[in-house]
């Protein structure tokens, strides 16, 4: 256990360093750092100065090494576009995503699993029918236009919930808004989140009913009906509990996609979280942003991907026998 | 069974060598266990037609379309907004209204189509290619040329393609500056695609390739001195068509989704050459007035563009899936 751990802790280490050597690459040379930061009268010895005063002619592992001691405690330059440190405008907007990701991650969860389970137990009704087709059709509409079309009916003709923004904010502790706490605040995170978890929802009700009607064929299935326990205890007890080993890989591994295409839904509702941060980024060549949003998501799905195999381990027997 | 596959790909390239065998293939390809379950399955003949139907509508664009969007002559700005026929204050000539500049939303989608669908098929055959040679060389070579190729794989994977897609393209225009945005704006598309999505191809490729690289007949192409370039290409790789088939097809949604999506964001096909995403980009600003049909059509179009790529996508990978017969 403590070997495996160790493991994947060294892969997860060499995945960021690999990051970090791209986000540093990219920090350092696309485009002229120093250009981005001064004005066009700033003469050329000043220019030099400036360049010196960064480090920027310093040998280029000597300047990495500083990139990276610099990222571990959370500096990440200065934005070319704010003109304020990166690591700031990160922490104010880091609630907001955070607050969009969980709400969406727990619709796709809370509406996803029953689906599935009804489907995979009832093959042939006509509502399995139904949510499989909807399922389909969930899969082909890109994020962004089930966005659209949502604004179009909920906010636009039938005006009954918001279509940008994240409403009133309470503030919690020094940095952290939640916008759980207003009705306004409420009101706006629906939309998005379904935006959001719709996708997730889809892939989550395919799988588990792919995975229920894979167990419920089992012998041990069987043997449980011809003992005569009660469907219920056969169902949720027998069938489900192992169909939940791949849900909980998808779903942590869905974690981080949620994250990444939280930058679409923010952008569509103009929400003002990392991603929607991110994406201004790249449309200005912001560098600095862009390397550290890299850093930031990469450091998230490790983290995750970490978390999930760790807990693989706990909850499938078979996987702690085969390991020494 | 793979090797119909191959027959089909190969009397497309040989029709003009061989015009007398090409009957024969026909022949044998419509008795093949793919044609029968392509049959037996409803909706997939109705997504096959419906794509090839879409695909025509999209190529046959310039001829098709009832108006040349693009014709800065025969648009004209007082034809801006008009709802479809359907709605008070239509003109007849356009059947599902205009755009804010007066273009026929109709055609407007043809041709957008079209550029969609261009960039989704050199995406793909662009990524196709790269993770196809990746992973013949690691599956071929193995030691450690395959350790490093699996490795960027790996860490590649772990992030989502949109965000890869979206970092190339910032990249890109860092590097060449937003003066030739619109002439390098399809290129950068393409290249931060097919850099996105050859993950799959190379893995599933390098897993033939393993296993096939210790079978007698390579060993025997081996022994009489083939060159092992040559090896990978003609003998390797034609066992690996039937699951980078299945791939590209699926791919092919994903890409032009995610073509789509790039365009959308504002960091795709500009609005001079727009694509499905850029559209609805274009009517996203208009949804707010009232004017939906601006947004609401294209995006329609593109779903429906979608869906049917991927019904056939599916049905290619239950069909192509011995496990499954």
């Amino acid at each position: 256990m403590i070997g495996f751990a160790a493991r994947r802790i060294l892969q997860a280490l060499i995945v960021m360093l690999v990051v970090a050597l791209l986000a540093f690459t990219m920090f350092r040379f696309v485009g002229d750092p120093i250009n981005q930061m001064v004005g066009i009268e700033t003469s050329i010895e000043e220019r030099e100065a400036l360049r010196e005063r960064l480090g920027l002619n310093d040998p280029v592992a000597v300047q990495f090494f500083r990139f990276i001691t610099n990222a571990a405690q959370f500096d990440f330059g200065t934005s070319y576009q704010f003109r304020q440190p990166v690591s700031e405008l990160f922490a104010k907007r880091i609630p907001a995503t955070l607050e969009l990701s969980f709400t969406s991650a727990l619709f796709a969860l809370i509406v996803g699993i029953p689906m599935g389970i009804y489907a995979g137990l009832n093959r042939e009704s006509p509502i399995s029918k139904l949510f499989l087709s909807v399922s389909l059709i969930g899969i082909s509409l890109p994020t962004f236009f089930i966005g659209i079309l949502l604004i179009f009916l909920f906010s636009v003709t039938l005006q009954w919930l918001p279509s940008f923004g994240r409403g009133e904010t309470v503030q919690i502790g020094s940095w952290w808004t939640t916008g759980f706490l207003t009705i306004s605040g409420l009101k706006a995170l629906i939309l998005p989140s379904i935006t959001l978890g719709l996708y997730q929802m889809t892939l989550i009700m395919r799988l588990i009913r792919a995975e229920m009607l894979e167990v419920i064929r089992t012998d041990y299935i069987k043997f449980a009906r011809a003992r005569g326990l009660p469907d219920r205890l056969v169902n949720f007890r027998h069938a489900l509990k192992n169909t939940l080993v791949p849900v909980i890989t998808i779903t942590g591994l869905q974690l981080g996609a949620i994250i990444a295409f939280a930058t679409i839904t923010e952008t569509v509702f103009q929400w003002p979280g990392m991603g929607l941060m991110f994406l201004q980024a790249v449309q200005n060549v912001d560098i600095p942003i862009m390397s550290a949003y890299l850093m930031l998501t990469a450091f998230l799905f490790v983290t995750i991907n970490f978390i999930v195999d760790i807990l693989y381990f706990f909850i499938d027997p078979r996987l702690r026998v085969g390991r020494p | 069974m793979p090797f119909t596959t191959n027959e089909e790909d190969q009397s497309t390239v040989q029709n003009a060598a061989a015009p007398v065998q090409e009957q024969g293939r026909i022949a044998r390809f419509l008795d093949s266990d793919l044609f029968h379950s392509f049959l037996k399955s409803k909706i997939t003949v109705v997504a096959a037609s419906g794509t090839f139907i879409l695909f025509l509508l999209a190529f046959l664009a310039p001829w098709i379309a009832p108006h040349n969007p693009f014709d800065l002559a025969s648009i004209s700005i007082m034809d801006a907004r008009v709802p479809p026929v359907w709605m008070e204050y239509a003109d007849p000539r356009f059947l599902l209204g205009t755009d804010d500049q007066g273009r026929d939303m109709l055609s407007a989608i043809f041709y957008g189509m079209r550029i969609s669908l261009i960039v989704g098929f050199c995406s793909v055959i662009a990524a196709a290619v790269i993770g196809i040679s990746l992973g013949l060389v690691a599956g071929y070579m193995g030691g450690r040329v395959d350790a490093i190729i699996m490795r960027i794989a790996d860490v590649q994977l772990t992030f989502p393609a949109i965000l890869i897609a979206l970092l190339i393209d910032g990249v890109a225009h860092g590097i060449f500056g937003s003066i030739d945005r619109e002439v390098f704006a399809f290129y950068i598309l393409i290249a931060s695609l097919a850099l996105s999505f050859w993950v799959q191809y190379a893995r599933t490729v390098r897993g033939s390739a393993m296993v096939e690289k210790n079978k007698e007949y390579v060993q025997a192409a081996r022994v009489i001195g083939i060159p092992s370039v040559i090896i990978m290409v003609r003998h390797i790789l034609p066992n690996v068509t039937g699951p980078v088939l299945v791939i590209a097809t699926i791919n092919l949604a994903l890409a032009v989704v995610t073509e789509a999506t790039l365009s959308f964001l504002g960091v795709g096909m500009p609005p001079t050459q727009p694509s499905l995403g850029t559209l609805i980009a274009i009517g996203n600003d208009f949804l707010y007035s009232g004017e939906w049909w601006i947004a609401i059509f294209p995006g329609l179009a593109l779903a429906l563009l979608v869906l049917n790529v991927n019904l056939l996508g599916d049905w290619l990978r239950d069909a192509l899936n011995p496990k499954l017969r």
